[in-house]
């Protein structure tokens, strides 16, 4: 495996390429706008809720960015489906990273990581729960 | 130093063995270093300085009646003369050291525009700006009432100056605020007609020439602006100093921006007096080393030549503008290679600079990616993010080449 493969592997260019769940929402049950101020990718999620009001039915994002960022948020997409919002608001950040799979410096994580914070902002806004302090620790991102 | 071939050619291979960062490879490539607009790299003989200075004639400036104490200040006010004559200043009290060009406007939008705006005023910036000459200006503008006005760009990135006559009309000019060289597109601006216009209104003239003093030579008094703020680790010198040139007429009538030790002539329980120019707009212990190294800095450019080192970045813009136009799925912003600085910005069809960057620097090719503290600008061409190649006295064309090669790996990867 040479040095781009292992960055840039096939999975990743692959949801890149063909992300799964993007678009918006009309009427979403949860949103949130998160950015990254290093870089100006930003990124909304839309959550819809099954009939218990609690596990996520779909999630759909929208926005732009680096392969890593929109890699990152369309497997997240997949990877929360079915999956209760309380479980998913406090979901181990390694999960994805694990899922990601490659190497990331610093600045990339933060690339990584726009989707799923954002995600969680609009978990814990719908639910009205706080948003826990320095969520996932990328302070740096701006999240409305 | 001689500084009497100033017309001659520089080779930018020799002054590369004057720059120890390049005695490195990077991923096992040899490092093409295309982000000296986000800072430059330093050459041994500024580094020398900074050494000599901490080991032989280190201590706290002015005041102090020792030994060290006389040479640090010999040393700094030795390094602000330097700063004069490099600008071109009229008087060496005009000269204030500040950590950056940023510090500098933040000191004139403060100091200045606190006591001088006011609603119906209007502070004038453009759409090229760095967020250094623009926050502060729409931070201070949002505080005393005054309007902020940009001067659009044209489609190739050029100040569109028939707007002016519009702009005049929405109120009272009372500051312009522009660089000289935009560190995004590299466009030269014409600060002297920009000038001409503001005096016109009855504004000032604030330069931020960050981008501008490392690559070409400045002359305030020809520019005939009110302000110029430089950058120190732009220009071969540290980071942590730049520098405030200011007219002393506006320089006194001000109130200081910083306050506490140094920038005082009396403090009593009751009332503070101010020090003379430059004190009063230096609170605090100086960064003495830094101006010393800045000091060496303009020495060494002075040495090589400013018209040499901005006609040698000419001929690399007009280079890599040729190689890149060739490359597949390119934009490439700013104006054409006579009207531009040493700076490149592109992007790839269908692939985000992060990427790019990215893949190029597993190759040894350092460029910048993202929005170069220029948001306003990428609203404007409406991306989040460029990649941006930028040169200096030190980049040879094997660099750009490098980078041509570069995007071709990086075609392959996203193919």
């Amino acid at each position: 495996m040479n040095e781009f493969d292992q960055m840039y592997r096939e999975v990743i260019l692959d949801h890149y390429k063909n992300p799964r769940g993007h678009g918006v929402m009309d009427e979403a049950d949860a949103e949130a706008e998160g950015q990254n101020p290093l870089c100006g990718d930003e990124v909304s999620i839309y959550v819809a809720f099954g009939d218990d009001g609690e596990t996520i039915d779909e999630v759909k994002f929208s926005g732009r960015g680096c392969a890593i960022s929109q890699a990152a948020t369309s497997m997240l997409t997949e990877m929360v489906q079915g999956r209760t919002a309380t479980e998913v608001a406090t979901l181990d950040k390694y999960e994805l990273l694990d899922e990601i799979g490659i190497p990331l410096t610093p600045v990339r994580l933060k690339c990584a990581m726009l989707g799923l914070t954002t995600l969680k902002v609009a978990l814990h806004k719908a639910k009205g729960t706080p948003l826990p302090q320095g969520l996932a620790g990328f302070d740096e991102l701006e999240l409305t | 130093m001689a500084v009497t071939a100033k017309t001659a050619k520089l080779d930018a291979r020799a002054l590369r063995a004057d720059f120890p960062i390049f005695e490195q490879q990077i991923h096992g490539k040899p490092l093409a270093f295309l982000d000296s607009a986000a800072s430059s790299q330093k050459p041994r003989q500024m580094l020398d300085a900074m050494t000599e200075f901490y080991s032989t004639s280190y201590a706290n400036v002015h005041r102090g009646v020792y030994v060290l104490a006389e040479r640090a200040t010999a040393a700094l006010e030795g390094a602000r003369e330097k700063v004069r004559a490099f600008v071109n200043a009229p008087d060496v009290r005009e000269i204030i050291f500040v950590r950056n060009a940023t510090e500098a406007i933040n000191l004139v939008a403060y100091a200045w525009g606190l006591e001088n705006l006011g609603p119906g005023d209007l502070v004038v910036v453009t759409e090229l700006e760095h967020h250094s000459n623009f926050v502060p200006w729409q931070f201070i503008a949002g505080k005393t009432g005054a309007e902020l006005a940009l001067i659009p760009l044209t489609e190739s990135g050029e100040l569109d100056l028939s707007s002016l006559a519009e702009i005049a009309g929405r109120g009272n000019v009372k500051v312009v605020a522009t660089n000289q060289v935009s560190n995004s597109l590299g466009t030269i601006n014409p600060v002297e007609r920009l000038v001409a216009w503001a005096h016109e209104q009855g504004a000032i003239f604030v330069c931020d020439a960050a981008q501008s003093a490392p690559h070409m030579a400045i002359d305030v008094q020809a520019m005939g602006a009110d302000f110029v703020a430089i950058s120190g680790h732009k220009m071969c010198g540290p980071s942590g100093v730049g520098a405030l040139w200011g007219r002393s007429e506006l320089l006194l009538a001000m109130q200081p921006f910083l306050t506490g030790g140094h920038m005082i002539s009396s403090v009593r329980a009751d009332k503070t007096t101010w020090g003379e120019l430059p004190h009063k707009f230096e609170a605090g212990t100086a960064p003495m080393a830094e101006a010393v190294g800045l000091g060496a800095a303009i020495d060494y450019l002075n040495a090589i030549g400013l018209d040499a080192i901005h006609e040698h970045e000419q001929e690399l813009a007009a280079y890599a503008l040729g190689r890149l136009a060739d490359v597949p799925g390119i934009t490439l912003y700013g104006p054409p290679a006579e009207r531009r600085a040493g700076i490149v910005s592109f992007n790839i069809d269908g692939i985000h600079p992060h990427d790019v960057a990215q893949i190029l620097d597993m190759q040894g090719v350092a460029i910048r990616a993202g929005h170069h503290c220029c948001q306003p600008l990428m609203q404007k061409l409406g991306v989040a993010a460029t990649n941006r190649a930028s040169f200096y006295l030190y980049t040879v064309q094997e660099e750009i080449d490098q980078l041509v090669d570069g995007l071709a790996t990086v075609h392959k990867v996203f193919a």
